[in-house]
C-alpha cells in the first residue's frame, strides 16, 4: 500500500501568499551565504541538506483528502480541496480515454471535506464509476446541494461518470473490492467517522475531525482498540492541547499529545498528524512536530514510534 | 499520590509528588476540586512532579474553570525543566497562570 496525502489543511484551504514565499526566499538566500554553491549538484545538495523543510518546501494548502494506492484501484478519503490535484495528477498520468474505479470513504460532510468533488475530473468522464461510502445518512443530499444552483454552475445530476452512494454501519467489517473496512463513529459536530483499512498484513487508520474527550486515557477507551499495531495512524493534531480543552473545547478536533499519548497506548508504528489548523504558517507545524517527537521522548515511548507531519505531496510506503 | 496540603495564609498550597498521568490524575482532580470549591485562591507547587500527562493538565484545567466559575483563583509554580517543557508543548501557559517560584505565585495570589 502507498499513502498520497494530497490535501492535509483543516476547515479550509490555506494558500501561501506573497509574503511567506519572499519570506522563504529570503531565508534560504540568507543560509545561503556560507555556502559556496558553484554548480546546480551544489544548489540541490544545499537546499535538500541544509534548510528545514519550512524554507525549502510547505506543508501544502488543500483540505482533506487523502489516497491509498491499493494495487490498480483507486481508494481516496475525502473529497476536500485536494482531490482537484488528484484527479488532475490521474488524467495526466492516464488520460481521459481510460476508465477507472474509484472507492472514496467519506469522514463527515463538512464543507472542507466535501468540496474538492465540484472539481474533481474524474466525474465529468463517462465509463468512471466513483461509489462514496460512508455512515451518514445525507451524503447524496450534501453532494447534490453543493453542486446546485446558484453555488455551482455545473449541476451534479449532470456529471457523467457513474455515481452511487453507498451507506456504511459503524463498528461493522466491510470487505470492498479486496479492502477490508471498519469505521466508528465520532466525536465531532453531526458526527465523523474514522476508517481502519487492512490490505495483505498491512493497516491504516484515517481518523480526521475527532475530539477524543476522556477523564482517563487507558486500554479501556474505545479508539485504542480502533488504533491497534496500526502501520501508520493518520490523525487530526489541529490544536494544542491548551486551546482543545479551553477555547476550543466542542470544536472537535484534537492535539498532538493526545495523539502521542493514544498511538503509544496502541502501539501504533508511524503517527501522521493532519488536518492542520489553517492559522498556522510552514514555521508553526514544523515546529509542533519538534515538540510533538519531544513529548514522545519524554512521555517514555520504547517501541521507536515514528511521528510525522503530513503535507500535500507526501507519500508513506507500508 | 502523595498530595500535601498546607495554608499560608488566605492561600491553600497543593504539593503534589512524582507523575501527573493517568494513574494519579483522578485523585490529582478530586482534591483541586475540592480545593477550588469555595472560590479559595489555590497554589500548586508542581516542584515535586516530574511529568504531567495530557489527564493531569485536564485535571488542571477542570480546576481552573471551576475556579474561575467560583470567584477564585489558580495558580501553578516550581516547574522543573521537563515540565516546563510539555507546559510549552500543551501552551498550558497561555491558560493558565504560571510562576516560576512559590514566592512569586502567594505573592500574586494574595
Amino acid at each position: 500500500m502507498l499513502i498520497r496525502f494530497w490535501g492535509t489543511r483543516g476547515s479550509l484551504p490555506a494558500p501561501l501568499n506573497y509574503r511567506a514565499v519572499r519570506a522563504k526566499i529570503r531565508a534560504a538566500l540568507i543560509a545561503a551565504l556560507e555556502h559556496r554553491l558553484d554548480d546546480p549538484e551544489a544548489v540541490d545538495r544545499f537546499i535538500d541538506g541544509e534548510l528545514p523543510f519550512s524554507v525549502r518546501g510547505t506543508f501544502g494548502g488543500n483540505s482533506s483528502c487523502v489516497e491509498l494506492a491499493c494495487g490498480d484501484q483507486f481508494v481516496l478519503c475525502d473529497m476536500g480541496s485536494g482531490a482537484r490535484e488528484f484527479g488532475n495528477a490521474l488524467l495526466a498520468r492516464y488520460g481521459p480515454a481510460r476508465k477507472h474505479r474509484f472507492n472514496i470513504f467519506m469522514s463527515h460532510l463538512h464543507w472542507d471535506h466535501i468540496m474538492g468533488f465540484p472539481f474533481f475530473t474524474p466525474a465529468f468522464i463517462p465509463g468512471n464509476v466513483i461509489r462514496i461510502h460512508g455512515c451518514h445518512d445525507s451524503m447524496r443530499e450534501a453532494f447534490i446541494r453543493q453542486q446546485s444552483d446558484p453555488c455551482f454552475p455545473v449541476d451534479f445530476r449532470n456529471l457523467a461518470a457513474t455515481i452511487e452512494f453507498v451507506e456504511l454501519k459503524p463498528d461493522r467489517s466491510y470487505d470492498i473490492d479486496g479492502l477490508r473496512v471498519r469505521p466508528i463513529l465520532q466525536n465531532h459536530a453531526s458526527d465523523s467517522y474514522g476508517y481502519r483499512f487492512e490490505q495483505a498484513g498491512k493497516t491504516v487508520v484515517y481518523s480526521t475531525d475527532c475530539e477524543h474527550k476522556y477523564e482517563v486515557l487507558d486500554q479501556n477507551y474505545p479508539f485504542v482498540d480502533f488504533f491497534r499495531n496500526a502501520d501508520v495512524l493518520i490523525f487530526d493534531a489541529m490544536y494544542s492541547l491548551a486551546d482543545q480543552i479551553s477555547v476550543k473545547e466542542d470544536w472537535g478536533h484534537s492535539s498532538n499529545m493526545v495523539a502521542v499519548e493514544l498511538a503509544q497506548l496502541a502501539g501504533v508504528k508511524h503517527l501522521v498528524m493532519f488536518h492542520h489548523e489553517p492559522i498556522y504558517d510552514d514555521a508553526m507545524i514544523e515546529r509542533i512536530l519538534g515538540e510533538t517527537r519531544r513529548y514522545n521522548e519524554i512521555s517514555g515511548d520504547e517501541r521507536g514510534l515514528v511521528i510525522s507531519s503530513a503535507y500535500d505531496g507526501l507519500e508513506i510506503a507500508v | 499520590m502523595e498530595i500535601g496540603e498546607q495554608r499560608d495564609g488566605e492561600v491553600v498550597v497543593l504539593t503534589p509528588l512524582g507523575r501527573l498521568n493517568n494513574d494519579t490524575s483522578p485523585e490529582f482532580q478530586s482534591r483541586l476540586l475540592s480545593s477550588v470549591g469555595s472560590g479559595a485562591a489555590v497554589l500548586v507547587d508542581l516542584s515535586g512532579v516530574d511529568y504531567v500527562s495530557s489527564a493531569g493538565l485536564r485535571a488542571l484545567m477542570t480546576a481552573s474553570k471551576q475556579s474561575k466559575a467560583n470567584g477564585g483563583r489558580l495558580a501553578v509554580a516550581g516547574l522543573n525543566p521537563v515540565v516546563k517543557e510539555i507546559f510549552t508543548i500543551s501552551r498550558f501557559s497561555y491558560v493558565v497562570n504560571v510562576f516560576e517560584s512559590r514566592a512569586q505565585a502567594l505573592l500574586s495570589l494574595r
